[in-house]
């Protein structure tokens, strides 16, 4: 972070031994963390009767049985039926054709990942611009109460999720907008906003006045020194920012469970209800799990350099 | 508030020298600019945070039930903040919500810290697996802990594979979800392998604040590791420790997600954090009054507590 000046002849460096000691540490933490999402994976690779055999089994002949599962509803029926019908088509078809089940449909996975995703763009998009407006006018202007409503928009946060969900769930009701992707983006803008007003405030003010003062003198407005100026200096900050109200959207639960169940429901509250014949069907839940985990890990590691610095924003000082 | 700033706006372009008068014109005047970019964050919260917590606060005070919405409303009063406050269950559930919230702050706070202390010796590789160690947190606790469900089965499990394997304890000799004493743990478990990560991000951003000419005026001075380390790393560190501990207390002050998933408040209510009563309460039993008063009950707790814990964290800083 503090990329420029040179540490290497410090006196206050860490010596190697303790340098590599800290290391082996940090490494063996990082690897017992990821055992649990290994296993999802592994999981998810697995028949149904692998994935509850005991010992657990970590070599196994990998199946794609859980992710067939995951995306189509099947049904049980009698070989004499079996032996009538024509040969399996596909993959899938065949897999289930070998547990006595035929393909009867499509399951609600690949709509719920959908719905997801466009909600979780959507009040993304509206919680950066919405917050990038309201932090630059925090950060450059006099707001008489400022330091009020800004502990107010902080303060938003508080609340239980659930004791939101009470009366959003009756004013939604009442407007129509219940369980609609809409109200969805809304209400989860509305909880996205306040991070990114205060995340975004601490980019814009690290950001000299001086570039706009200088910009305005040469002829630029207020507004054109903001878009011409200041934004491009805050482009790391509105990504970081961007990459949190994302993570959040997608990830919620407790609104989601709450107030959406068809048309708008994404897919975290869908994932735990996939059940197979006699509980749940852990291969499939595994076989969602992973694809669900798969974008967040991706822009995880794409990104970690905007990740890092959003989370310790302000406090890397040169 | 529009109309201010406008009204503010017309008088600026009147009164203003002719030269400088095009450009206000042109560009907005500063105020209407401030108004127009913060308002319609400030209407948004208003509609979706304020409004509905005007309306918790009135529904507090009625007998409503949200699948009856034909039925008569009777204003009750203070009736409900009354019986919440004498109902054993309740304080059941807040000792549930203290014993999450204390045990998983404490092991995060140490265990976070002392990685950031290990990341931030910069060892080879430091950085990538810095990006390794928040892949947890940046997972959906929803998604993931009802995998944990999974991986906490008594018999087929890989966690009690992994104890018994170690202890030689019988694997199905022990439920982390299905027992009174252990659920309690399980959650506090699956809470601090998520989260850890983020203590020890904002720690790490508090070691490296610390400026570099400290720690080489304590070498001039001879000042012991251990001696640097109490008297520079901690105390410079310990706002972002503070801040560290006031973002995981709101958060599991509030726990919803993992507990809903994994125990679901269970066995029996051993594991009924404050967030699981108040689902039970409004989406289940119905009675939309009577949680109503206790989410204003919640909510107030966890606004006095953190006010007072700011007002600690400003003292700890300005020193």
């Amino acid at each position: 972070m503090s990329r420029g000046i040179s540490h290497a002849h410090s006196i206050v460096e860490p010596g190697p031994l303790s340098r590599n000691i800290a290391g082996i540490i940090v490494i063996v933490y990082a690897v017992v963390a990821l055992v649990p999402l290994a296993w999802i994976f592994l999981t998810s690779i697995k028949t149904p009767p692998d994935s509850i055999s005991y010992p657990p089994k970590v070599i196994f002949d990998p199946s794609l049985e859980g992710y067939c599962n995951l995306f189509t509803t099947r049904s049980r029926q009698t070989a004499e039926y079996l032996e009538t019908l024509a040969p399996p088509s596909g993959l899938c078809e065949k897999i289930a054709r070998d547990r006595n089940m035929v393909i009867v449909g499509p399951s609600n996975y690949a709509p719920r990942f959908l719905n997801s995703l466009i909600i979780a763009f959507g009040s993304t998009a509206l919680s950066v611009l919405l917050g990038t407006a309201a932090a630059y006018g925090f950060s450059r202007f006099k707001v008489p109460l400022k330091d009020d409503l800004l502990f107010f928009i902080l303060s938003t946060r508080m609340m239980p999720p659930i004791a939101v969900a009470i009366p959003i769930f009756l004013m939604y009701r009442e407007l129509g907008l219940s369980d609609t992707k809409l109200g969805m983006i809304l209400l989860y803008t509305a909880v996205n906003v306040s991070l990114a007003v205060w995340l975004l405030k601490g980019f814009i003010d690290e950001i000299p006045r001086e570039y706009e003062e200088a910009a305005m003198i040469d002829g630029y407005t207020r507004l054109q020194a903001f878009f011409r100026v200041v934004l491009p200096q805050a482009t790391t900050g509105i990504v970081a920012t961007a990459i949190f109200c994302l993570i959040f959207a997608w990830n919620e639960y407790a609104f989601a469970v709450l107030l959406t169940s068809g048309e708008a429901q994404t897919a975290p509250p869908f994932i735990p209800t996939i059940i197979g014949e006699g509980g749940q069907d852990w291969p499939a839940v595994a076989a969602g799990t992973t694809l669900f985990l798969v974008p967040i890990l991706v822009f995880t590691v794409l990104l970690r350099k905007q990740l890092l610095r959003g989370i310790t924003f302000g406090a890397v000082r040169k | 508030m529009n109309d201010v700033a406008k009204a503010s706006f017309i008088e600026r372009a009147a009164t203003a020298t002719p030269a400088p008068v095009a450009r206000v014109v042109k560009g907005l005047s500063d105020r209407a600019i401030a108004w127009l970019f913060i308002s319609p964050t400030i209407i948004l919260l208003l509609a979706i945070n304020i409004f509905p917590l005007v309306w918790t606060i009135q529904l507090s005070f009625t007998n409503y039930r949200a699948n009856r919405p034909n039925a008569e409303v009777k204003n009750i009063g203070i009736d409900h903040f009354q019986s919440i406050l004498t109902d054993p269950d309740v304080w059941a559930a807040m000792q549930a919500t203290a014993h999450f919230v204390f045990w998983t702050i404490l092991i995060q706070t140490i265990l976070g810290f002392a990685l950031a202390y290990l990341v931030d010796r910069r060892f080879r590789g430091h950085g990538f697996w810095t990006t390794v160690i928040l892949i947890p947190m940046m997972l959906s606790p929803a998604v993931v802990g009802n995998f944990w469900a999974f991986l906490y089965q008594p018999q087929i499990g890989l966690f009690n594979y992994v104890i018994s394997f170690f202890t030689g304890l019988d694997p199905s000799s022990f439920e982390m979800i299905g027992s009174v004493k252990l659920a309690p743990w399980a959650i506090v478990l699956v809470d601090t392998w998520m989260w850890t990560p983020y203590v020890m991000l904002i720690c790490l951003a508090g070691l490296r604040s610390i400026p570099e000419y400290i720690y080489e005026a304590a070498e001039v001075d001879r000042a012991s590791k251990w001696r640097q380390f109490w008297t520079i790393t901690l105390p410079m560190a310990l706002p972002f420790i503070m801040l560290a501990v006031l973002f995981r207390g709101i958060e599991n002050f509030k726990m919803f997600d993992l507990v809903n998933l994994l125990t679901n408040g269970g066995p029996g209510s051993t594991t009924e954090v404050a967030s699981i009563t108040l689902k039970r309460e409004a989406f289940e039993k119905w009675r939309t009054g009577y949680s109503s008063a206790f989410a204003i009950i919640l909510f107030v707790t966890v606004f006095g507590l953190a006010n007072i814990y700011v007002k600690a964290l400003n003292k700890v800083k300005s020193r």
